[in-house]
């Protein structure tokens, strides 16, 4: 090594201390993250189960490890939560999204709950430039509005993807002679059950399945016991409801009352929900939801553990792990781009391999395309069995 | 006619805000206009015939599900010009149905058809479209929607302005006041409520229409919150339906305080917002713009009266 | 689906709309508060009916009669704090209603959010006598058939005491008109406060019995209001027994509509007959004219 090259070396070190020095002096005191999310009003339940708990605990879990580590400025810096309450009122949450990003100027905003609010929030991210980790929203327009917005992402796919898991399922089952043809539907009038109902129905006829009865409830509906005994007279071996969860527990309920007992049982949305295990303990086993996950990843007992340390309450065995995912994705994004510029952290985002306690996520084209559809009340756990080429999928329980 | 002025004026400084405050700013104003509309739109029918309405989620849901339905397909001021006709169709048919009823039978009533209406779309959406949820792409800015709102708002009150100098508003003060007197001395009274009643509702259907582009996303339960109906109400309520610019004073607190609370105590948001609402009972009995009046020594003679 | 079943299940659905309307009947009817937050009541009974099963075990029909003297001296409590003055200040009854429409408005939004400060927004349910009972030959869940009781009980007791008692007739008399009353010696205030009490003990109930087959969350009192509403007005506003109707009548049209017309369609059909009722009987099924 010459001089010249020995000199520039020095120089080089010099400067990159003085950077060092500066950056240090000019780091933020602290990285602000917002979210707006509706605290309160008909939309709080699933908020208040799925999403808020895993903001705090993530903020929570960073903050403990001294911060997000900011490699421009060479140090940790703690993270600062700012919640909001949209009052299940979507512009109060269309405004106060904006509020965050113009006025408080927040450095990032988490997502807030449900298909409806993410969608309305989506175009004011886009506008301002900031990644929507969009994790509980499921609709059929995915691979479009990620063309629209670029800096939005899905997590839980599309309703047709969960209808075919399913109907894979049911498939295999008859295979290996467990089950029979006859399948009794029910949907809830709501966009969530047709976006589901349609798929379903016509990939149970593709898959030579006979519809033995089909029926749809208002969202508001008070007793679900006619239909329940519409399909129990039916006489299906399985039995699909694409529900929420308030009529989840109820069709639960009516069922074991009326002595309902197919082969295969399947309610949708709740039945990953603590309140469901909360409800029916035992008699939980056996029935199949719609979700699931895989409690053996690396990482995934801890973080069940940890959520109920801190939040109270167990996670929903459905997005919450997906939710608290895609806050590890934030996390590793953060640090990898190394300061706060949301354009390279949108770009890590839809780019990168990240390591989560949902196991290892690349996302393709803004979505994440393998996800779990099909989870079964196993020994006192939601495990996921569907779709089978899942890693670690179980194989669903029929006697 | 220092009144139109002050209209004017209101307005064209809402029109220039767009210039002058940021993106939230302008969030806050659509908020606080849409309100303004609103409470306005709706005191415009209940202030002098005292019959209280429910109904604002119904229309504002049916302008803004109109447009979610018709925006892409015929363009966006058609579908506003449609929207408009499917508010003032439902406005006539519900009120020849129901002018007849009174008090409590009239407020359930109203209430009553903004569930029937968000059952019947769903229904339509389930069964015969097959999608229950509408995407609304609609190329409309949020300075345009603001515009829209401001111009809507200047129309009603100067309207309710008008109104106020003509003999239908003096007709209108008899039915209010007592109807079978209204009638002995030859005043038509259903016919007028009747017009009334669909120009507030159109007013209604305008505002849910106009906000529409704002959400990307609509299915029946964002549109026909039943929310909206009683925050319209309680606005009103609050500024005071006897002069025409009371309504558009209780929407400036509402929606100052209530931004203000879910930024602050985002928590505590609902008791405290509760409690604000009991000490307005308690301490404005009748409405701000009765205290208003009462501070200045009465605007008009009559300031005693519903809140 | 068999004939035994379809009355079994209007009965229910009836008899839930019957329950949650006879404390209203009380508080609007007679103590002429307009209560937007009684399905608020109803809310704070069922948490804390979760409550003392989650956490002491109890038995929810235990709760009930725990929990009955505080949900009245909690009622009698709001009435002289919050609704004595408005009735003081009120000119009419028009003028109350609007009162009550805004200060009810607001106990809505501190109960929810009390509620929410306190349990979390998250859906809560438990499993009480979810056991199947055979009644008229068709299968029925234990609890909801316990509702339908709760709703016969609390209906007739409410009737007895209004047709039949010294008290009832005076606030009978209070309802009809409140302001000759006190002419014929009648202390309007204090029975107006023990009315709303009632009504609100009687809301209570409610809840504690619907605790056990529902998601409760602080958000699930407005339906219920409205619901409770709909079935007073229907019957004839003040009239126990006309609300009882109202209800049974809304859940066998329900019902009925289910099964024969499409389950999208209930809330349709139950405005349907309400209307109809409305147009025929402009002042209830059982409600006498006014003034």
């Amino acid at each position: 090594m010459n001089v010249r090259s020995m000199l520039r070396l020095a120089a080089a070190a010099v400067l990159s201390l003085a950077a060092t020095i500066a950056a240090a002096q000019d780091a933020p005191e602290k990285i602000r993250i917002g979210y707006v999310a509706s605290l309160s009003g008909p939309l709080a339940p699933g908020t208040l189960t799925t999403t808020v708990p895993n903001y705090r605990l993530w903020v929570k879990d960073v903050n403990d490890r001294g911060g997000l580590m900011l490699s421009k400025y060479g140090k940790r810096i703690p993270v600062e939560l700012i919640e909001l309450d949209d009052r299940s009122n979507i512009e109060d949450a269309v405004r106060l999204t904006e509020r965050l990003m113009t006025s408080e100027k927040v450095d990032l905003v988490l997502a807030p709950w449900g298909t409806g609010t993410n969608l309305a929030v989506a175009p004011v991210y886009h506008k301002h430039g900031y990644p929507l980790l969009a994790v509980t929203a499921v609709n059929e327009k995915i691979p479009e509005l990620t063309k629209r917005w670029k800096d939005v992402f899905f997590y839980l796919g599309m309703p047709s993807e969960a209808s075919k898991a399913l109907v894979d399922m049911l498939s295999a089952l008859r295979q290996q002679g467990k089950i029979g043809d006859k399948v009794a539907l029910l949907a809830v009038a709501q966009q969530f059950g047709a976006e589901l109902i349609g798929p379903a129905k016509e990939a149970l006829a593709a898959g030579g399945f006979d519809i033995v009865y089909e029926a749809s409830y208002p969202v508001d509906v008070k007793d679900l016991t006619p239909q329940i005994k519409a399909a129990q007279a039916a006489a299906p071996d399985t039995f699909i409801a694409f529900s929420y969860p308030r009529d989840t527990l109820m069709l639960v309920e009516t069922a074991q009352v009326n002595g309902f007992r197919p082969k295969v049982f399947y309610t949708a949305v709740g039945t990953a929900f603590p309140v469901f295990k909360q409800k029916f303990g035992d008699k939980a086993e056996g029935i199949f939801g719609i979700g699931g996950w895989d409690p053996t990843v690396p990482g995934a007992q801890d973080y069940f553990k940890r959520h109920v340390a801190v939040t109270g309450q167990e996670p929903d065995r459905w997005a919450s792990p997906l939710t608290y995912a895609s806050l590890q994705m934030l996390e590793q994004a953060i640090e990898k781009v190394g300061e706060i510029d949301r354009e390279k952290i949108s770009a890590s985002l839809g780019s990168d391999t990240f390591q989560t306690i949902a196991g290892p996520i690349r996302l393709e084209n803004n979505r994440l395309v393998k996800q779990w559809w099909v989870g079964q009340w196993q020994g006192g756990e939601f495990k996921g069995v569907a779709p089978a080429d899942m890693p670690n999928a179980v194989p669903p329980v029929v006697d | 006619m220092l009144a139109p002025a002050a209209i004017l004026a209101a307005a064209a400084a809402v029109a220039a805000a767009p210039m002058v405050v940021g993106s939230y700013g302008i969030s806050v104003l659509i908020n606080l206009l849409n309100a303004i509309v609103l409470a306005t739109a709706w005191a415009f029918f209940s202030g002098p015939t005292r019959y209280v309405s429910l109904a604002a989620g119904a229309f504002f849901g049916t302008g803004a599900y109109a447009v979610a339905v018709l925006g892409e397909a015929i363009g966006y001021v058609p579908s506003l010009l449609a929207a408009a006709l499917t508010g003032a169709v439902l406005a006539a048919i519900v009120g020849l149905a129901t002018l007849r009823l009174r008090g409590m039978y009239f407020v359930i009533f109203t209430f009553g058809l903004s569930e029937l209406v968000r059952e019947l779309v769903n229904w339509w959406e389930f069964n015969v479209t097959h999608t229950v949820g509408r995407y609304v792409f609609l190329d409309v800015g949020e300075a345009e929607i603001l515009w829209q709102l401001a111009a809507l708002a200047a129309v009603l009150l100067f309207g309710w302005w008008l109104r106020d100098r003509s003999r239908i508003g003096y007709a209108l003060e008899v039915i209010g006041a007592d109807e079978t007197v209204a009638r002995q001395i030859g005043i038509g009274s259903i016919g007028l409520k009747l017009a009334t009643f669909v120009l507030s509702s159109v007013a209604i259907t305008l505002a849910g229409a106009i906000l529409a582009p704002r959400w990307s996303f609509m299915d029946p339960t964002i549109a026909f919150n039943p929310t909206i109906s009683f925050m319209t109400v309680v606005t009103a309520l609050l500024g005071g339906m006897r002069r025409f610019w009371g309504p558009a004073l209780g929407a400036v607190p509402l929606a100052l305080l209530s931004d203000y609370l879910a930024t602050t105590v985002p928590d505590y948001f609902s008791i405290v917002l509760g409690l604000a609402f009991l000490a307005i009972v308690f301490f404005v009995p009748d409405g701000l713009s009765g205290l208003l009046a009462r501070r200045t020594g009465g605007l008009r003679p009559q300031a005693a009266g519903l809140p | 689906m068999a004939f035994a079943d379809l009355i079994m299940t209007a009965l229910l659905s009836g008899g839930l709309y019957a329950l949650v309307s006879v404390g209203l009947n009380l508080q609007y009817g007679v103590a002429r508060i307009l209560d937007l937050a009684y399905g608020e009541l109803m809310m704070l009974a069922a948490f804390g009916t979760f409550w003392a099963f989650t956490l002491a075990g109890l038995s929810p029909l235990l709760t009930l009669v725990l929990g009955a003297p505080v949900a009245f001296a909690f009622n009698l409590l709001l009435f002289r704090l919050v609704f004595r003055p408005l009735v003081r200040r009120s000119r009419d009854r028009a003028s109350l209603e609007v009162n009550a429409i805004l200060s009810t408005f607001g106990l809505v939004f501190l109960l929810q959010g009390a509620a929410l400060a306190l349990w979390g927004g998250s859906d809560r349910a438990y499993s009480y006598l979810a056991e199947p009972v055979t009644v008229l030959g068709s299968v029925t869940a234990a609890n909801r058939l316990l509702a339908l009781a709760g709703a016969l009980v609390t209906a007739a007791a409410a009737y007895l005491v209004l047709r039949f008692t010294r008290t009832g007739r005076a606030l009978r008399a209070i309802a009809s008109n409140a302001a000759s009353a006190p002419l014929v010696g009648i202390d309007v205030e204090r029975l107006s406060g023990w009315a709303f009490a009632a009504g609100g003990l009687l809301a209570g109930v409610a809840g504690v019995l619907v605790s056990s087959f529902i998601n409760i969350n602080p958000a699930i009192g407005t339906e219920y209001t409205m619901k409770a509403l709909i079935v007073v007005t229907m019957g004839g506003i003040g009239n126990v027994l006309g609300g009882l109707l109202a209800g049974l009548a809304l859940g066998f049209a329900e019902t009925m509509g289910a099964a024969f017309i499409d389950p999208g369609l209930v809330t349709a059909i139950a405005f349907a007959l309400f209307i109809l009722v409305l147009v025929l009987r402009p002042e209830g099924l059982l409600g006498r004219r006014r003034r």
